[in-house]
């Protein structure tokens, strides 16, 4: 026990300490050297073609007509079929990404640097609402975005990071919070906060006057745009905080649309996995349950350092996708998931809950022994390919991930 | 898509997207309607309303800042209905949807997280986890009550180890009756505070005694429940003694109480002992004991209210309640008693009372002298209603009263019966209105005029219920209330021309 209680003080100890810094954005074979040709990165613990979910299989085929692996979706889709490409994890690679997550070199990825720990994490630029690759989106519109993103924001934005050193994340967030945000659903704040502090360096790093605008009108059009950066952040955050020796934190919560995984500490890279669930939530107009595919991103990273679901209080409306939905009861919502953490943030607080700091730090332990499981707010996909989204509200990490986690943690320890 | 789409644009209104979701659902549930939604005019809410087939040239001219409603209906007539329902739901000024609910802490960690300076646990869980949340409780620094059952004897003995150990009181298991600083913890009542400490390994003894305290004008420093194993030599009374360190400690408690079963001869050998070492008075009851060595400090009652009235210094209780003027005896051949008890320390009272008068008496829970009820020579029965057979998968009878009923009606059927002795415990926990219910049953069947019903009502004014009231109501239905159960049980004797041997209900000194 003693043995745990450290590790697992030193595991709080870590994540307070995190610096995140959104620092740069870079193409992804610059940030990965090891991400090479036909190679695609996903979301979630390890899966295989086969077993992929609609919007993950049509994001697939997008993104290798993107990196020109293929003519056509038909004929990308054959060729992951037959094994082309090599799927392996975000998370393998310092990197995460949101719904179906997809990271190629080719693709520009923000950096965000924990300057605590000296770690980077990596993720996409988000896309905008709508019909985008994330949500398994894959026509002409997706892939034209995608280029446009290579080809004139992501360097455009890399150089305004470059010349203002970079934009420290903790004091925004922090920001955010008061505003309404809880970083996973609500990005309001936040992205309009970045903007403000970007807009004058992109200013300067681009001549054309148009191509400004049509980069700030982007920033300024996406309520989700921060979303990613967050992402980037809790990766940041949480990967200085794997591999201690008997620590029963959740160092990653993510899903690939088939399964959910987490990750512990004291357990090193295992995954422990689980069948993803169906959220609760609401719905586009012309679409319904029948069209939802379950669980899934690695945007769960937030809700790992504490925001999102956690963070539920700080964002009221978003208590409306489930239940009787009232908005005064979101601060329910985080006091809850304060029984299955060890610690709250004193620099993430929420104002209407009188300043209580997120709750910070998932002990595996918690929740087995509360049978509360980390509550998630998440979109919605399509679950056929190339549909995009339908919707958006929150689930509950299955138990089964983190009751097998226990098991093993405690082989670790020498306890069966 | 076949039918009239609609659209209604209202400029400059915002409202939150979840918001908008939440009544989009609601208007799309109405008959009549295909589809439908209310989104805010931004370009990719206008596509998806397009893809959805709910746009028109009137939505087309919206803009980000302005509300677009979206009705297709299987009329005009319908669509339009519908819109002015959508319209007057915007307009309907909100806060209304009533106060959430408070949040509950889930886990004892997270309570004591909302009250840090919380210092005991009453714990009420299912048997098979209550051991568990006991020691969580227990290394978090908290006394604990038990008011669970079913814990193995193992359990309790492993947890009251640990818990000396620590220097912490598990209260229990099977612990029904606490009161800690005036605080009164599952079924108890309200009782004055005082200079009486009471230790009982019984809940309605304690009960019992500290109710009469009260009615004889004294207060209660603290009740402290042990739960009714702690004085089998497994236990070995650990929290008994525990307690009796506590209240000798107390400079609040001048004399304490002790209420149990006759404890087992080691047992009772060691809490004599520690007894003897305190410079306080002690009035002993364990129910059913006699030839007791006792210290010059401890005196003994064989019942509880020889108890309560020892612990007010020799006051008695119910002195203007005389038994021989208020009988009126049955025919000879209804020569039974049926004692119904929800309270097991109550039956045990009145077994002890019927053995110092002589009489044989059977009882599922039999105090030394009495038997078995299979084993019961003449009618005298005195039945213990909170015991397992009765309670098995249903509440205790002091929460159900009703678990008494069918007992009631069979003795009120009964040609052998004349008289029928009940006990009535209100207080915190406690049903609402047992009185009331009693009397309703009562109403409710043929009662012969000779057979007698006699009830006593173990509680005080201040309680929810209140006792004057209750007893008022067992008085309307034709019940003779006695002033103590200990009085009841002598009453129901005297009612059949048989009085004690010995006055039971007075101090042995």
């Amino acid at each position: 026990m003693e043995i745990i209680e450290r590790a697992n003080e030193e595991a709080i100890r870590r994540m307070l300490a995190g610096d995140p810094v959104l620092v740069d954005v870079i193409p992804a074979e610059e940030a990965i050297p090891t991400l090479g040709d036909r190679m695609i990165l996903h979301a979630g613990p390890p899966i295989d073609w086969a077993r992929m979910c609609g919007p993950m299989r049509g994001a697939v085929a997008g993104i290798a007509c993107f990196e020109a692996w293929a003519p056509n979706l038909n004929v990308a889709a054959e060729m992951a079929a037959s094994g082309t490409f090599t799927l392996h994890p975000n998370h393998h690679f310092d990197a995460v990404g949101p719904m179906t997550g997809l990271t190629t070199r080719g693709q520009p990825v923000m950096v965000v640097e924990n300057r605590a720990f000296g770690n980077r994490a990596y993720c996409t630029i988000n896309e905008g609402l709508g019909k985008v690759m994330r949500f398994g989106g894959n026509d002409a519109e997706v892939l034209d975005r995608l280029c446009w993103l290579r080809d004139d924001f992501g360097p455009a934005m890399g150089a305004a990071l470059r010349e203002m050193g970079g934009i420290p994340l903790k004091n925004l967030v922090a920001r955010g919070l008061t505003m309404g945000d809880e970083m996973h659903q609500r990005n309001v704040a936040c992205s309009g906060l970045t903007l403000r502090q970007l807009a004058p360096a992109l200013a300067r790093a681009i001549q054309d006057r148009d191509a400004l605008a049509r980069c700030l009108a982007f920033i300024g059009g996406n309520d989700q745009f921060f979303l990613n950066i967050a992402m980037a952040m809790g990766k940041a955050i949480m990967d200085p905080v794997r591999d201690i020796e008997g620590s029963s934190v959740v160092t990653a919560m993510a899903r690939n649309g088939t399964d959910f995984g987490i990750r512990v500490s004291g357990t090193g890279d295992t995954w422990f996995t689980a069948p993803v669930e169906m959220p609760e939530g609401l719905y586009f107009p012309g679409f319904s349950e029948v069209d939802a595919n379950p669980d899934m991103g690695d945007s769960t990273i937030v809700e790992t350092v504490g925001l999102g679901g956690f963070a539920m209080g700080a964002a009221p409306a978003v208590a409306g996708f489930v239940g009787a939905g009232l908005a005064s009861e979101a601060g329910n919502f985080t006091r809850t998931m304060a029984e299955i953490t060890l610690a709250e943030n004193p620099e993430w607080s929420i104002p209407a809950l009188d300043y209580l700091g997120v709750p910070t730090g998932i002990d595996i332990r918690l929740v087995i022994e509360t049978g509360l499981a980390p509550t998630i707010n998440t979109g919605i996909a399509h679950k056929e390919p190339g549909i995009g989204q339908v919707g958006a509200g929150v689930v509950r990490a299955p138990l089964a991930c983190f009751r097998d986690a226990l098991r093993a943690f405690a082989q670790t320890l020498g306890v069966s | 898509m076949s039918g009239v789409v609609i659209n209604e644009v209202r400029r400059g209104f915002y409202l939150d997207s979840v918001a908008l979701m939440r009544l989009s659902r609601v208007i799309a549930e109405r008959a009549g309607v295909e589809e439908a939604a209310l989104m805010m005019g931004t370009p990719t809410n206008k596509r998806i309303m397009a893809d959805a087939g709910l746009l028109v040239v009137a939505g087309q001219a919206a803009e980000g800042g302005d509300l677009v409603i979206g009705i297709r209906a299987d009329s005009q007539a319908r669509a339009n209905e519908v819109l002015q329902e959508a319209l007057s739901e915007l307009d309907k000024p909100a806060g209304h949807g009533g106060a959430a609910p408070q949040w509950r802490p889930r886990s004892t960690r997270a309570a004591l997280k909302q009250v840090p300076d919380s210092n005991l646990a009453l714990i009420s869980v299912p048997g098979d986890f209550a051991a568990a949340e006991a020691r969580k409780a227990l290394r978090r620094g908290l006394h604990v009550m038990m008011f669970s059952d079913n814990v193995s004897l193992a359990a309790e003995v492993a947890l009251k180890h640990e818990a000396r150990a620590l220097g912490r009181l598990v209260m229990g298991p099977d612990c029904g009756t606490a009161i800690i600083n005036g605080v009164p913890l599952a079924f108890a009542n309200a009782v004055p505070r005082g200079p009486i400490g009471l230790i009982g390994a019984s809940g309605t003894g304690l009960q019992e005694v500290s109710c009469l305290i009260a009615q004889g004008g004294g207060g209660i420093s603290h009740a402290i429940g042990v739960g009714g194993r702690d004085l089998k030599e497994e236990v070995g009374g650990i929290t008994t003694l525990m307690a009796l360190d506590a209240l000798d400690a107390d400079p609040g408690t001048k004399h304490i109480v002790l209420i149990s079963k006759p404890p087992a001869a080691g047992v009772a050998a060691r809490i004599l002992e520690r007894i003897g070492a305190s410079a306080k008075s002690f009035t002993i009851c364990f129910i059913g004991a006699s030839d007791l060595a006792l210290p010059v400090n401890a005196r003994l009652a064989d019942t509880l209210k020889a108890a309560a009235e020892d612990a007010l210094g020799g006051v008695g209780l119910g002195t203007g309640f005389d038994p021989a003027a208020r009988t009126g005896r049955p025919t000879p051949e209804r020569d039974a008693v049926w004692g119904l008890f929800t309270g097991g320390t109550l039956c045990a009272e009145a077994q002890v009372i019927f053995r110092a008068a002589g009489q044989s008496v059977g009882s599922n829970a039999p105090v030394p002298g009495a038997l078995p009820l299979d084993r019961a020579a003449t009618g005298h029965r005195l039945i213990d209603l909170g015991a397992d057979e009765f309670t098995h998968g249903r509440p205790h009878p002091m929460i159900d009263p009703s678990v008494r009923d069918d007992v009631l009606v069979e003795a009120l059927a009964s040609s052998r019966v004349g008289v029928i002795l009940l006990d009535v415990v209100i207080g915190f926990g406690a049903h609402a209105d047992p009185a009331g219910h009693l009397a309703h049953v009562l109403t409710a069947h043929r009662r012969p005029d000779d057979v007698r019903v006699i009830a006593s009502v173990t509680g005080t004014d201040g309680d929810p219920q209140g006792r004057t009231a209750q007893a008022a109501k067992l008085e309307a239905a034709g019940v003779m209330v006695a002033p103590s159960n200990a009085d009841a049980a002598t009453l129901a004797l005297a009612c059949l021309g048989c009085f004690p041997v010995r006055d039971p209900t007075s101090r042995s000194a």
